[in-house]
């Protein structure tokens, strides 16, 4: 088995796994033997990663940094077999969850995640949740630095950090290391972009007080430029701040976005910096060998020189037209000429997005042993990543992608689809959004209509809190209950790329659950007809305005 | 309510009662020779007072007895020993048993904090330079 190219936990870090699933086996018998009442109960179990859903437990697994190594995805496809009903969740958080877990389950569960260095840890509750980053990180041609590295950094100062577990409300950090933001890090709590500046340092870029849910927020810069070493002061700085001022009074005006907003960023800052001055140079610097040493584990794996051309590709590329397109769409430039990253869709048309069994599990993993140095991302799209895969390799990874049901060539495109779990696991959602978006999905199905209409990004949220982030779509759906009849918002133009993030306007009144297909029908003919050569649709939809989409649409449904 | 203590022996008075609200920086001279603060957990889930507790602690050098009222349960124990309390009010079952675990209960830690226990960080540093000049031989 290949070794592993990210993070290693050593026996400090299973050691403290092991007293944690120890400690939650423990409340747990408490609840079940009515020692803990449920209310008192709650938080204990969300800070271990379980929610109590419509029909059963979910729980919901930390996946740092979106890597897993294969040796890992065996074992959660192990853990989906045993404990589940054989089939998990991929999130838009980089975590994994299974939705059909028992109470008295759940700590063995952890247990077993514990023996490939896993946990469940902080992936719900008022908390700093498990910090997520580029999916193409140490892979990207456009790359920096690799964000995992401070990821990681952070993953440990903010495990049972003991002035943080009672926030105000959940606190979602991300980390990019590339000009071209893969991770959304201005619709976070605290984003952090990796960049160079002229003196030729890297260092960090503090945004603060991004996010979606019910008040869209794009984050406002602290911090123009902090230098890495300072990472953990000022985040401790910030979250201080946040943790004695949020507001507790509204769980919708809780989140630190809402402070940033009612205080402005001038005071925000000012705040943060002051709380920083007192910390800086205290034992939250990073010592430059914890650093290294973490920042050695992410070297990337030994890549021999491989030919970028190699004619039995070409020949496949010109005769074989699905193939073509799957790699044209499924496939990035690596850093090095004669490789590739390589996405698995997990959106086969009319399939719940993000979805994958056992057997799926197992399958990708087996890929990754074979061609991608036993790796693979989870990316905040829901879909999988083979980071390292040799070009001469691509037509084999490609069959067995397709015997799994994952080598749909639509990764950018109409039917790679974001949806959050909706009505029907979730107790919060308002209306279905898995069968909303798989309707779309076979409407969309012909590979090469999806090509002709290009970059769409389309995202589903069954309620307002937006798992989803229907408001960052180029197309966003919101489900709404309207008298108990499940309606559909549409709004156009949302963005989170880098410099061009955007929050997506409505439209116009929401429509039936059976006219939302129609209805983004008629935006894609809107687009088609309006297109000039090289528009995306959000370009065509920016330069034209939301009226000719209204009109053709509300004449549509 | 019954009441536990690290230090039974600690002097109580003067003692000094804090909203969780309170801003413990601008206490000044109302701070000077107080025995015992007592800080407030109003719901459990609101966690203001680890703050406070964390500032009185590091930033002011308080050295007296910091008291946890409220809605205080065994399973905050770890954060709120780690935060500088040292004294509990609590009426929960099995709360004296589970403050004599309380510290053992994680044997590693990560934050550099007030309680003077050594990160997993700084234990790898000082494992690191053990083993250096070692391999070197």
């Amino acid at each position: 088995m290949p070794d592993t190219h990210f993070y290693r936990y050593d026996d400090f870090d299973r050691t403290l796994i092991a007293e944690r699933v120890e400690q939650f086996r423990d409340q747990v018998r408490r609840r079940l033997s009515g020692e803990l009442t449920e209310e008192q109960f709650k938080p204990l179990r969300l800070t271990n990663g379980l929610y109590l859903q419509l029909h059963a437990y979910m729980l919901r697994i930390a996946i740092p940094y979106g890597t897993l190594s294969s040796r890992q995805l065996r074992k959660l496809a192990e853990i989906a077999r045993k404990y589940d009903r054989g089939y998990g969740h991929f999130t838009t958080r980089q975590n994994l969850q299974l939705n059909w877990i028992k109470l008295e389950d759940a700590p063995d569960a952890l247990a077993a995640l514990a023996e490939v260095d896993m946990h469940a840890m902080q992936t719900s509750g008022n908390v700093v949740r498990n910090v997520t980053a580029d999916h193409f990180a140490g892979a990207a041609a456009d790359e920096i630095e690799d964000p995992r590295i401070w990821c990681e950094v952070v993953r440990q100062w903010s495990t049972l950090h003991p002035e943080f577990s009672f926030l105000p409300r959940k606190f979602k950090i991300a980390i990019t290391g590339s000009p071209n933001d893969r991770a959304a890090v201005r619709v976070h709590d605290i984003g952090l972009r990796l960049w160079r500046n002229e003196a030729g340092e890297v260092g960090f870029e503090v945004i603060v007080g991004g996010g979606l849910g019910r008040t869209p927020m794009i984050g406002k810069t602290l911090r123009e430029f902090l230098p890495k070493e300072e990472l953990l002061a000022y985040l401790e700085a910030a979250l201080r701040v946040y943790n004695r001022y949020g507001r507790r009074d509204n769980l919708y005006k809780a989140r630190i976005k809402i402070l940033v907003h009612e205080i402005g960023a001038e005071k925000m800052r000012e705040e943060v910096e002051a709380e920083y001055a007192a910390m800086k140079d205290s034992a939250l610097k990073l010592a430059p060998e914890t650093i290294e040493a973490i920042a050695n584990q992410f070297a990337p794996p030994p890549l021999p020189h491989r030919s970028a051309i190699v004619p039995e590709v070409e020949r496949l590329r010109l005769e074989d037209r699905d193939f073509a397109l799957w790699l044209k769409a499924n496939t990035n430039p690596h850093r090095l000429a004669g490789y590739r990253i390589v996405t698995a869709s997990l959106k086969p048309a009319g399939a719940p997005p993000g979805d994958a069994s056992s057997v799926q599990m197992e399958g990708v993993a087996d890929i990754a042993d074979a061609y991608s140095q036993g790796e693979v991302r989870v990316s905040h799209e829901q879909n999988l990543v083979f980071p390292h895969v040799v070009i001469e390799d691509l037509p084999s990874v490609y069959a067995a992608l397709k015997r799994l049901g994952f080598a749909e060539a639509n990764v950018g495109k109409i039917t790679d689809i974001i949806a959050c779990p909706g009505l029907d696991y979730c107790a919060l959602a308002n209306a279905r959004s898995i069968p909303v978006a798989q309707r779309i999905s076979n409407h969309f199905a012909d590979l090469a209509r999806q090509h002709d209409i290009g970059d769409l990004k389309i995202k589903i949220s069954g309620c307002i809190n937006a798992c989803g982030h229907h408001h960052v779509g180029h197309i966003g759906i919101l489900g709404v209950d309207k008298n108990g009849v499940e309606l559909y918002q549409i709004s156009l133009g949302g963005d989170v790329d880098f410099g061009k993030t955007a929050i997506g306007t409505i439209l116009g009144p929401a429509v039936t659950a059976d006219k939302v297909v129609e209805a983004v029908d008629a935006l894609v003919a809107t687009y088609l007809e309006a297109r000039e050569k090289g528009e995306r649709f959000v370009d065509t939809y920016r330069r034209i305005g939301a009226q000719p989409f209204k009109e053709r649409v509300y004449a549509a449904v | 309510m019954p009441l536990f203590r690290l230090n039974p022996k600690a002097p109580e008075a003067p003692a000094l009662t804090l909203a969780n609200t309170d801003d413990v920086l601008q206490l000044g001279a109302r701070l000077h020779g107080v025995k015992l603060i007592v800080l407030n957990f109003p719901k459990f889930t609101d966690g203001r007072a680890y703050s406070q507790a964390r500032l009185l602690r590091e930033r002011l050098g308080y050295q007296g007895e910091l008291r946890a009222t409220g809605a205080v349960f065994l399973d905050q124990l770890p954060f709120l020993l780690r935060c500088g309390f040292s004294s509990f009010e609590s009426d929960q079952k099995g709360f004296g048993e589970a403050l004599e675990k309380a510290r053992t209960l994680f044997s590693v830690v990560y934050q550099p904090v007030g309680d003077g226990r050594a990160t997993a960080a700084e234990l790898r540093l000082k494992r690191r330079n053990l083993t250096v000049p070692l391999a070197a031989d």
